[in-house]
């Protein structure tokens, strides 16, 4: 191969790519997507900002490894089928990965380039190349001998799918259990449509059937059969779980159960899977003229934006620390601002006024500082004497995090943790034998990344204790192969069952 | 907009009509009639265009591989049930079962309360109360002679049953607190009342017990989504504490319920729920849309 002229932070464009946007003020009315694809112009113009360092920190920041510089080199040659193979090595969903991680802390946080000029646009490259995969019907199915294993897999959402897509391509027969009507978990129930339309998740899913993953939905595991029951009875030789979070925190203060006042996950499961916010279907929704959102986390934006689009003329953003401690991603917050949130910073809820009717009539708050910093270093807020007042709202949505889940643990031995979650070693293995669990039922509530992160590790440990090999590293020959023997890419691993007992 | 019995899902395999608002669906599904437990719940979606309702089994047959639900139409999707869920079709996602199993056990002498929509899911409860070797009393309401159902299912598993009627046409006259009176009145042993029914009578029930200090078990019935416990718009308060009906429940302790507190949650609604049913009567061709809006005036009324 000739070689090309090193590019180096001195002649590369000091600008990202200009990804187009909706208009905030015609965005905020409408649930199609925010932010558009990078046309091939755009991507090309972002590939030539990556230097190719020989030692990436990009790949070493995003949680399942992906060979960053290796998919940008191919994008960069106008291969995006090439790119789309190397991404699909290690990350199954890129269409989805690439529009919700939050790349700022992950892989866009440790590239070189970040130190002096805006990082390459990593997250927006890996949806280019996913989209334009679903676009064309690109799928990778590699050559999967059956291992003879029969995996099943409690919860379709993130890292149930990773774990799902890992153990189908080491040969074994997987089933997802979903208890909604329609697998996807938080992707398709909590992030909203114009995040994360629709369409890619059944993309991303229809990928999974054709690895041979079967999805069976309306199954609550734990109450149709339990986890015990799985491994005991129904022959499944490995069992992960991956139930995510759920059961959302209130805030415990007076008037919080009044009508108008619900979790952030009751508004999102209304609007986004049954699809409330269209014409012709069943199920009500809340609807405020003036809505607030307690919290500022990921859910809360969420929450905000779809607040505003569902017509309500104010919303407001209520947090008791600063925008610096806001657990939302950065691009989040810019977007949720530029649709007209209002965010109050150093606030707290006190009480949920009456209406006397059941309903809300408003807000009772309190101003905040910043004092000593907490366990987790960050400062803690310190209520403002008499600095209490009262704004008026008619709907609030409560997006404060959430706590175990308590099904499994009701109806299985399985191990807690002090704080409910199910407790795992470090490969992720639960107290019971063959039963692993991963995602946000063990870590508390995370991103879409780790939990997938955490179904590819859950999935790694469970070939070892199946004492199948592991099929994650490519082996690639020295000499670059380009010709396929007998349709099959040389590439890929074959999967040898190599347990005796 | 497809029809239940076009998409694939959950077979119904009988129906029975009780009266002109309560009907019973008999559904296939094996592995959940070999799971169920007493006091449990469903949740079912007719269509894609569906909302998501919880629904109590009433009953459920192991070796049929069936569960039965009995339900009164109120409204919107349950109207739409009541005209589309014929024998042969399908229910589109049945989910469950949901909650905790009501405890059995313990007690030697039992009262099962039901009225209105809460008689056919009490019988599940009398039934594995006996079973469990209890004396089971049953008590169960209706508002004329003419709407009683299950008789012979009650008598073939209750030691004694009292009918109540509003009118007196059939057992005693009066509501179920009338039964449930004349019960702890002959019986001075009863160790635990289980009432199931509208909110309104299951405190009047919890009511009636308080002062005998008799333990009340209820089951709750709040608005629900999901019911797997990840929104919370079930969320009830007993004593001090918040729960969720649909995973720390339904069965909950009546004399620590705030029944005043579910009865104004579960208005929530009210508007959008008279709005979808009034929208779904006008599109009814062929039936008399005054009178499905009077037959569901009794649910949505109170605003």
């Amino acid at each position: 191969m000739a070689k090309k002229a090193r590019k180096t932070i001195k002649t590369i464009p000091k600008e990202r790519a200009v990804v187009r946007e909706q208009d905030p003020q015609v965005r905020n009315r409408n649930f199609e997507e925010v932010t558009f694809c990078f046309d091939v112009e755009q991507a090309l113009l972002e590939t030539s900002r990556c230097i190719e360092c020989p030692k990436p920190g990009c790949v070493k920041g995003c949680p399942v490894g992906v060979d960053i510089r290796g998919f940008i080199e191919k994008v960069s040659a106008g291969d995006i089928r090439g790119a789309y193979d190397i991404i699909t090595e290690t990350n199954l969903l890129p269409a989805v990965c690439g529009r919700v991680c939050p790349q700022e802390h992950q892989c866009e946080g440790s590239c070189v380039i970040g130190k002096s000029l805006p990082p390459v646009a990593i997250g927006r490259l890996e949806r280019f190349v996913g989209d334009t995969a679903i676009a064309n019907g690109w799928s990778n199915i590699p050559y999967i001998e059956p291992s003879g294993f029969k995996v099943g897999i409690v919860g379709s959402g993130p890292a149930g799918m990773a774990c799902a897509a890992d153990m189908a391509k080491a040969g074994c027969d997987v089933t997802v259990y979903e208890a909604f009507h329609v697998p996807g978990g938080v992707l398709r129930y909590g992030i909203p449509d114009f995040r994360l339309p629709n369409s890619v998740i059944d993309a991303e899913i229809a990928n999974l059937e054709k690895l041979g993953v079967k999805f069976e939905c309306n199954v609550l595991v734990g109450r149709l059969f339990t986890i015990e029951q799985m491994v005991e009875e129904m022959g499944f030789d490995a069992v992960f779980i991956g139930t995510g979070a759920g059961y959302p925190t209130f805030p415990g203060i007076p008037g919080d159960n009044l009508n108008g006042v619900l979790s952030a996950n009751e508004l999102l499961t209304r609007c986004n899977m049954m699809r409330a916010k269209e014409e012709g279907f069943d199920t009500p929704l809340p609807r405020g003229a003036r809505v607030a959102v307690i919290g500022a986390g990921n859910t809360a934006m969420d929450a905000l934006r779809v607040s505003k689009r569902l017509g309500a003329a104010e919303v407001r953003c209520i947090y008791r620390r600063s925008r610096a401690e806001a657990p939302a991603r950065l691009e989040e917050v810019h977007h949720a601002e530029e649709e007209g949130v209002e965010f109050h910073w150093l606030t707290a809820p006190v009480a949920v006024l009456d209406d006397g009717k059941g309903g809300v009539r408003g807000l009772r708050c309190q101003r905040m500082e910043l004092g000593e910093p907490d366990a987790s270093g960050r400062r803690r807020p310190v209520p403002v004497e008499g600095s209490e007042y009262d704004y008026e709202c008619d709907l609030v949505v409560v997006a404060i995090g959430t706590n175990a889940n308590p099904i499994i643990g009701q109806t299985s031995k399985i191990a807690l943790d002090k704080r409910g979650y199910i407790a795992t070693d470090d490969d992720l293995a639960t107290s019971l034998p063959g039963v692993y669990a991963g995602g946000d039922i063990v870590t508390g509530a995370a991103t879409v990344i780790k939990a997938m992160g955490a179904g590819r590790k859950a999935a790694r440990a469970m070939k070892r204790h199946l004492g199948l090999r592991d099929t994650d590293t490519v082996y690639r020959p020295d000499a670059p192969v380009s010709a396929t023997l007998f349709g099959l890419d040389p590439d890929e691993k074959n999967v040898v069952r190599v347990r005796a007992s | 907009m497809p029809s239940a019995s076009e998409s694939r899902g959950f077979e119904i395999v009988d129906r029975k009509d009780f009266s002109d608002v309560t009907y019973l669906l008999e559904v296939r599904h094996p592995l959940m009639a070999r799971a169920a437990k007493p006091g449990q719940f469903v949740i079912v979606m007719l269509h894609e265009h569906g909302e998501r309702i919880p629904l109590t089994i009433a009953d459920f047959d192991r070796e049929k591989g069936t569960i039965t639900l009995v339900i009164q139409a109120v409204g919107k999707t349950t109207r739409e049930m009541q005209q589309a869920c014929k024998v042969g079709t399908h229910l589109l996602a049945l989910t469950g079962p949901m909650g905790e199993p009501s405890h059995i056990g313990k007690s030697r002498k039992v009262v099962c309360v039901g009225g209105g929509l809460g008689v056919a899911p009490v019988y599940p409860q009398a039934r594995a109360h006996k079973q469990g070797g209890a004396y089971v009393i049953g008590v169960v309401g209706f508002r004329n002679k003419d709407l009683v159902f299950w008789e012979d299912k009650f008598r073939a598993c209750c030691d004694e049953l009292i009918i109540c009627t509003d009118d007196g046409s059939a057992g005693i006259k009066g509501n179920v607190t009338t039964g449930l009176k004349q019960a702890i009145e002959q019986h001075a042993d009863i160790d635990e009342v289980v009432a199931i029914g509208p909110p309104i009578m299951m405190k009047a029930c919890a009511e009636t017990t308080r002062p005998h200090g008799l333990k009340t078990m209820v089951s709750l019935n709040p608005i629900m989504v999901d019911g797997t416990g990840m929104c919370g718009g079930c969320r009830v308060k007993i004593g001090d504490d918040v729960k969720f009906a649909c995973v720390d429940g339904p069965d909950f302790d009546g004399h620590l319920v705030d029944f005043d507190d579910l009865m104004v949650r579960l208005k929530r609604f009210s508007t959008e729920e008279r709005a979808a049913f009034e929208r779904w009567s006008e599109s009814c061709r062929g039936r008399t849309a005054a009178a499905l809006v009077e037959a569901a005036e009794p649910a949505v009324a109170a605003k």
